[in-house]
């Protein structure tokens, strides 16, 4: 098994591959990561067979936790499994903090969370304004500190899904990206390595101060979002309310009263930028 | 890495000895209990122990999660109560349910997926609409093979599972396969059966047993039950040499040990031994003895200490696991697996269910 460790913000994961090259793909992605000795979750990549590890090869998903019948996906799309297996370990292992599937950005002290179904745009929105003068804090998770309430950074690889890369590809033309991966399930990906600030202020969590419901694709608006539509929004991206019982319900409850929420439209990420800094100056 | 799940087991049998783990050896054996689905339960044991700061966080996660298990366990059997409210006879909780309910060690940190109940097998069908048309469970798939196999050869009903609640619910009406060889006495256990307020009279934590179950029931309880501790032993011994390949056997065997480590006395084995002979269980009551002893330590009869030619067997599937918590070891795996099926049933009968099930498996391909 070859063996590669990263820290992502609290996380530490250990992920281990039948396969070098997906490892090797990995540290080079990773390598501005530092290294932990204990992993939190251990995620492997394997061959479905003996003949799948060699011929047409192929690559399963497994770890601490995992789905049943998830499908193999083929070598080529090696890193996706990895971050799959990444994603799976954190959103069914994780219960330290109250986890929420929603991207977030640290401007002044302060934490913005968009949180939405894919295809909102969270993710690319996350990973421009973090191109421009925001700390990227995670396009995937955030986490919430049921103690301070504070939202901490898990700033993994940003996953650019279809669109996405080639606004980000001009947007950030110095930018490490990995390899495309084209036609996934989740159509084409590729990874974008965050920002240098990103990465060397991963420890450091900070209370949100604002939510944004972004929405991708109707007229520029804005709406307010009341606390009760809220909750049962967040609950719904939440992985872990539930789990986390009585923990859950406070941390979600003060996070819904202490944080102003609002839904935007928008139909370019100009548009959108904008629409967050007006946002930001009011409420934030 | 060469590791098996001894380390696991050495972990949970003298928790101090995993002061000289180094980062390695915890990040083994952290993947192994999670695999046995012991990490809660590990957890549970470590409480006391100094770890590293990263294993205390993982430890802890791992607390919170036993402790949603217990709880929605218990939501669940509060749920299938009402549903039955009309139902006049016994509901025996079995496995993980019964260990939490009845505040047992056997239940501290322990994994538990879906609802095991057991009632009167002349009452099956009733129970089995009032859980569909009261309760809001379903069959899982309906499958006129699997079904009828269910009805015709098995201990349980097919499983249902809830239709908001996504979780499921066996219904038994004896611990064992008709088809296996053994032939456990069902009646006498539901009628040994003892309701939850009388299992344990000295208080947990500062609790009567019940009482933390109770709070979040208030209706009809008194129909709850749990097998007598003698009966609870000769399940967990069936269920993990009877009746299954040995998948996740570890767990089974520390509920056995603890079992043992709560009830076993003199006089406590005195009657579990004549109550496991009833049911025609001595042998897997024994092994599972022997094997609790040999692994975690129980504390046995001296005349039970005897070893066993096939024991080592056993050890070696039981720790067949590596320190990425993958399996090992595939031949042992797939004796005990074949050894499974002839337990369950007669050679004529195995061949016709692999044929079936042979012949499905190529047409859904």
């Amino acid at each position: 098994m070859h063996e590669f460790r990263v820290q992502v913000g609290p996380a530490a994961f250990r992920i281990g591959s039948v396969w070098r090259r997906p490892i090797e793909q990995l540290a080079e992605l990773y390598r501005d990561y530092s290294t932990p000795d204990i992993a939190n979750f251990s995620v492997r990549l394997e061959s479905p067979s003996l003949v799948r590890r060699y011929l047409r090869r192929s690559v399963t998903i497994d770890g601490d936790y995992m789905l049943p019948d998830a499908v193999p996906l083929p070598f080529d799309q090696a890193l996706l499994a990895a971050e799959m297996g990444m994603n799976l370990q954190m959103a069914l292992g994780w219960r330290r903090h109250l986890l929420l599937h929603a991207s977030a950005v640290e401007r002044g002290g302060k934490v913005l969370v968009m949180t939405g179904l894919s295809g909102s745009g969270k993710s690319t929105l996350s990973a421009l304004l973090g191109h421009n003068g925001w700390r990227f804090m995670g396009d995937e998770f955030v986490l919430i500190d049921p103690e301070s309430g504070h939202a901490v950074p898990f700033p993994r690889m940003i996953s650019l899904k279809n669109e996405a890369i080639g606004a980000m590809q001009a947007a950030v033309p110095d930018g490490r990206f990995g390899l495309l991966m084209a036609g996934t399930p989740k159509g084409d990906i590729r990874h974008l390595v965050p920002p240098c600030d990103a990465v060397a202020a991963m420890d450091q969590s900070a209370p949100p101060a604002l939510l944004l419901f972004p929405s991708f694709g109707l007229a520029s608006a804005v709406r307010e979002v009341a606390p009760a539509e809220t909750f049962m929004r967040m609950t719904q991206a939440s992985t872990n309310y539930v789990v986390l019982g009585e923990t859950g319900f406070r941390t979600m409850t003060r996070f819904v009263k202490s944080v102003p929420a609002r839904a935007i439209d928008y139909q370019s990420s100009e548009e959108a930028i904008a629409l967050v800094d007006k946002l930001w100056e009011q409420l934030a | 890495m060469k590791r098996d799940a001894m380390l696991l087991v050495q972990a949970l049998r003298d928790p101090a000895s995993t002061a000289a783990l180094d980062a390695e050896g915890w990040t083994a054996l952290i993947a192994m209990a999670r695999a046995e689905q012991l990490i809660g339960t590990l957890a549970h044991r470590l409480k006391s122990e100094s770890t590293p700061p990263k294993v205390s966080e993982i430890l802890s996660d791992a607390r919170i999660n036993a402790e949603y298990q217990r709880r929605s366990a218990l939501w669940e059997a509060d749920c299938a109560a009402r549903a039955l409210a009309d139902y006049p006879g016994k509901i025996v909780l079995l496995k993980g349910t019964a260990y939490v309910a009845a505040g047992l060690k056997a239940g501290e940190g322990r994994h538990i997926g879906d609802l095991d109940i057991m009632v009167a097998r002349e009452n099956l069908l009733q129970v089995e609409s009032a859980l569909i048309e009261k309760g809001g469970w379903e069959w899982v798939k309906e499958d006129p093979y699997d079904d009828a196999y269910y009805r015709e050869h098995m201990h349980e009903l097919p499983p249902l599972i809830h239709k908001e609640r996504d979780r499921m619910i066996d219904v038994h009406h004896t611990i064992l396969p008709p088809t296996a060889r053994p032939t456990p006495d069902a009646e006498a256990m539901l009628n040994d059966a003892i309701y939850l307020d009388s299992v344990r009279p000295e208080p947990v934590e500062g609790q009567l047993a019940w009482e933390r179950s109770a709070s979040t029931s208030s209706t009809r309880t008194d129909r709850i039950c749990v097998l007598s501790p003698p009966d609870m032993i000769c399940h967990s011994a069936a269920h993990l040499f009877a009746d299954g390949d040995l998948a996740g056997g570890l767990r089974n065997l520390w509920d056995i040990h603890r079992l043992l480590e709560e009830y076993g006395s003199d006089n406590f084995w005195a009657a579990l031994a004549e109550r496991a002979e009833h049911h025609q269980l001595t042998e897997p009551l024994e092994r599972a003895a022997r094997l609790a002893h040999q692994l975690y330590g129980t504390d046995i009869p001296k005349d039970l200490k005897r070893w066993h030619r096939q024991d080592k067997w056993y050890i070696r599937r039981l720790t067949a696991r590596d320190g990425w918590g993958r399996p090992t070891r595939k031949i042992t795996r797939l004796a005990f697996y074949v050894r499974s099926h002839w337990l369950r049933m007669p050679p004529l009968m195995l061949a016709r269910h692999l044929w079936t099930k042979w012949r499905r498996g190529r047409t859904v391909r």
